[in-house]
């Protein structure tokens, strides 16, 4: 049988063009890879109907519904509508499935949902990031963290968003039982100490993980209303040199870091390689070639940061390299 | 004397009274639990009605009304002390009644345990009881057990609707406020405490307990599991329990403050003394001293139960380490 695909917009519509010819896989982006359990019936359906009836959970939290055949995804597309309006997925046509795949699902932790050290609520960031940012068909790798201990391993990504409390103390509330002085310590950096019966706070050593906010029995450390945010950059897998985001804002906004994730789409279209293959060049490689200086007036490009934010002028990574 | 008011006359009666008192009544403090996007409900200054949480029952109690987490005790120089003065305001403190009856237990400790104390009295002596009803049992409260789960010893009583208002005054001070409100505002009707008559959990104490339960394998089950955190005290209406601190200033050392500060047996340090020494070094041994002079020890000397049965050391333990549950075996392995 003859089989005419045009694989760039099959990628493009978000399928997988898989080893076995004729046969591909149908990609489902789960933004902060949180979802009503009703979608797991459909991607059921889905896999049982169309493909071999086995789903692939992939490292950014979506599903990829394995062993589908090419000349079925008009069809697939129909069954996927609902999902993408249960998840509320920015879309081009209706029952035409998704309209990019440059920019990957938007990955979260658990976030503060579910998990007691979580400094925000991951999955409605994660959420509003990709409304922001999606459809798109660059390159860009988006993860959020609910705290320091980086279980979504964000500095991985292009964007990595660590969340962060700035701990409010009041000394009248506290009674000098070391609970976060202790905490600090032996979970996080050690930034506390006491003088005088009173918890003094290494403000340059501080991370702002919330540790001690957990730890105090009396609410003498209670979190700060403002929610903050660490914007780790350009981390990265991969073949050429692998490496850690490195931290750009500290004590940031969440509307600072979605306006730099948006300016950061307009330096690419400016900058990227013409002759990229499939038009993908990964930010980080535009980055080394364009030098961070020019990146950062982009980025900051009408930001307004909070006066507490620290910006971090130069920024260099290391990694390991194979070019 | 009972009434019943119009919901914005009683918000002006509010008004009034918060023109003339301090007024501490449980709050929710938004975004200030210990996790983050959770509220906590605690004591706090008030201005108006709506700010009062009627519904649920505080997370810490009505104490620091009464005994600050801090208190500065005096002053220091070289040569002199200074007592700070006592608050300008009297206070109208709101309470449910298990922590009305708590009160009695902190009498007990500070007024008719020895010497009376010179700071607990200057504040209490110029404090106003205001009883919240509670029309159901909470959760974890076991009061009606504990006989603690309806109070005549208010000196107001209110309940709250978004249209009306019903009170019950037994203080002349406070009766004198009703009677600004314009004519026809403030109807006289038969108002009474609303109090559970059952609650989710029930705590049957024997009138005593013999020597063997010192040795109950209970106390290092529970022990074992407990962190030694000081929730279970610091939430407690009627632990009272303070430790000193002295503070020498750091750019004067020669001048300084005393403060008294809570203090809790679950927490190391509490039983440490000069030379090094540590009495009870385990968290076993702690919440066995904390239990039994809940409902044992405190009972021998006053004549009365120490623990209310407010429920909150039990709602507030991290660990999940239920004193409830922990009574119930204690008491069912010394029948
Ligand atoms: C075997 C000898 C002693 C023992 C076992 C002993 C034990 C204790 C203990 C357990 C405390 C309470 C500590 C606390 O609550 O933190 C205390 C406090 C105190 N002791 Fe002793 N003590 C001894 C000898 C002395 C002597 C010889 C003096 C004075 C000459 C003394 C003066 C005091 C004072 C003034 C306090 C109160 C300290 C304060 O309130 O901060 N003690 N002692
Ligand atoms: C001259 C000898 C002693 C002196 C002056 C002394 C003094 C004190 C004082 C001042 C306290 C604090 C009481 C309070 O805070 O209300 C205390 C508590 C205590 N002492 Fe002693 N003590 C002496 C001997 C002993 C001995 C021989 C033992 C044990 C064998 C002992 C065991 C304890 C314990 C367990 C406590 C803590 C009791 C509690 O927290 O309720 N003491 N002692
Ligand atoms: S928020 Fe800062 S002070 Fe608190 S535990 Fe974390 S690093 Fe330590
Ligand atoms: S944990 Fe809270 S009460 Fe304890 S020392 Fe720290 S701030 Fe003070
Ligand atoms: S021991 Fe627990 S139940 Fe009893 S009064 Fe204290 S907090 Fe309430
Ligand atoms: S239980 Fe502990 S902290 Fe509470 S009053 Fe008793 S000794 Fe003090
Ligand atoms: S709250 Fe629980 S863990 Fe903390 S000291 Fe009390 S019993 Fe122990």
């Amino acid at each position: 049988m003859s089989l005419d695909i045009n694989t760039k917009k099959a990628k493009k519509n978000a399928y997988r063009i898989s080893k076995v010819r004729g046969v591909g896989a149908s990609r489902i982006r789960v933004p902060g890879g949180y979802l009503k359990a009703e979608i797991l019936g459909m991607v059921q359906k889905i896999a049982e109907t169309y493909g071999n009836g086995i789903v692939h959970l992939t490292t950014r939290q979506g599903f990829e519904i394995e062993g589908i055949r090419l000349e079925d995804m008009d069809a697939i597309n129909q069954m996927l509508q609902p999902i993408i309006e249960l998840l509320d997925i920015n879309q081009t046509d209706k029952n035409g499935g998704y309209p990019a795949s440059g920019t990957r699902n938007v990955s979260a932790c658990i976030g503060n949902n579910v998990c007691p050290f979580a400094n925000y609520n991951t999955a409605e960031f994660a959420k509003r990031l990709e409304k922001a940012i999606f459809p798109n068909d660059l390159h860009f790798k988006v993860a959020l963290t609910g705290c320091p201990n980086d279980c979504a391993k964000v500095r991985l990504h292009d964007f990595g968003i660590i969340g962060m409390t700035m701990p409010q103390y009041d000394p009248a509330r506290c009674v000098a039982c070391k609970a976060c002085i202790k905490g600090c310590k032996s979970l996080s950096v050690d930034a506390l100490r006491m003088e005088n019966h009173k918890i003094v706070r290494d403000e340059e050593k501080c991370i702002g993980c919330g540790v001690c906010v957990t730890k105090c029995p009396t609410r003498a450390f209670t979190r700060s209303k403002k929610k903050y945010y660490r914007l780790s950059i350009m981390g990265r897998t991969g073949k050429r040199n692998p490496r850690l985001g490195k931290d750009f804002l500290v004590w940031a906004d969440e509307d600072s870091v979605v306006k730099i994730i948006l300016n950061t789409y307009r330096f690419v279209k400016e900058y990227i390689d013409p002759n990229a293959p499939g038009g993908k060049e990964h930010i980080g490689y535009i980055i080394d070639r364009v030098g961070f200086e020019e990146y950062k007036k982009w980025a900051l490009d009408g930001v307004e940061l909070l006066p507490e934010t620290i910006v971090n002028q130069c920024v260099y990574w290391d990694g390991i390299h194979y070019d | 004397m009972g009434y019943q008011i119009p919901r914005e006359a009683a918000d002006q009666l509010f008004g009034w009274l918060a023109e003339h008192y301090e007024i501490l009544a449980p709050k929710v403090f938004a975004g200030e639990g210990c996790f983050s996007d959770t509220d906590v409900t605690r004591y706090g200054t008030v201005r108006s009605l709506s700010e009062i949480e009627f519904d649920k029952k505080s997370d810490y109690s009505f104490k620091e009304a009464l005994l600050p987490v801090n208190e500065t005790l005096f002053y220091f120089t070289e040569d002199q002390e200074t007592v700070p003065a006592a608050p300008g305001k009297k206070r109208l403190v709101f309470l449910r009644s298990c922590d009305l009856h708590a009160l009695k237990r902190l009498d007990a400790i500070y007024l008719e345990n020895g010497r009376e104390d010179f700071y607990y009295k200057r504040l209490r002596e110029h404090v106003l009881f205001v009883l919240i009803g509670c029309p159901e049992s909470c959760d974890t409260g076991f009061c009606v057990s504990m006989g603690t789960s309806q109070t005549g010893d208010y000196d107001l009583y209110l309940k709250i609707s978004e249209e009306t208002v019903w009170a019950d005054c037994k203080s002349e001070e406070l009766k004198a406020f009703f009677g600004r409100l314009p004519d026809g505002t403030c109807a006289e009707t038969a108002v009474s405490p609303e109090a559970p008559s059952e609650n989710k959990e029930t705590v049957t104490l024997p009138p005593s307990f013999s020597e063997d339960i010192l040795s109950n394998p209970v106390w290092e089950s529970y022990g074992s599991r407990c962190i030694g955190c000081g929730r279970c005290n610091f939430v407690c209406p009627t632990c009272t329990c303070f430790t000193m601190q002295d503070i020498h200033y750091r750019d004067n050392a020669k001048a300084g403050e005393r403060r008294r500060v809570w203090a809790s047996c679950q927490v190391d340090g509490y039983t440490d003394v000069a030379g090094g020494g540590s009495f009870r070094k385990t968290q076993s041994d702690r919440l066995r001293f904390k239990v039994l002079h809940k409902i044992c020890d405190f009972e021998k000397r006053f004549g009365f139960q120490m623990c209310v049965g407010c429920g909150r050391c039990e709602a507030v333990c991290p660990e999940y380490i239920s004193y409830i549950s922990l009574i119930n075996t204690l008491v069912k392995e010394d029948a």
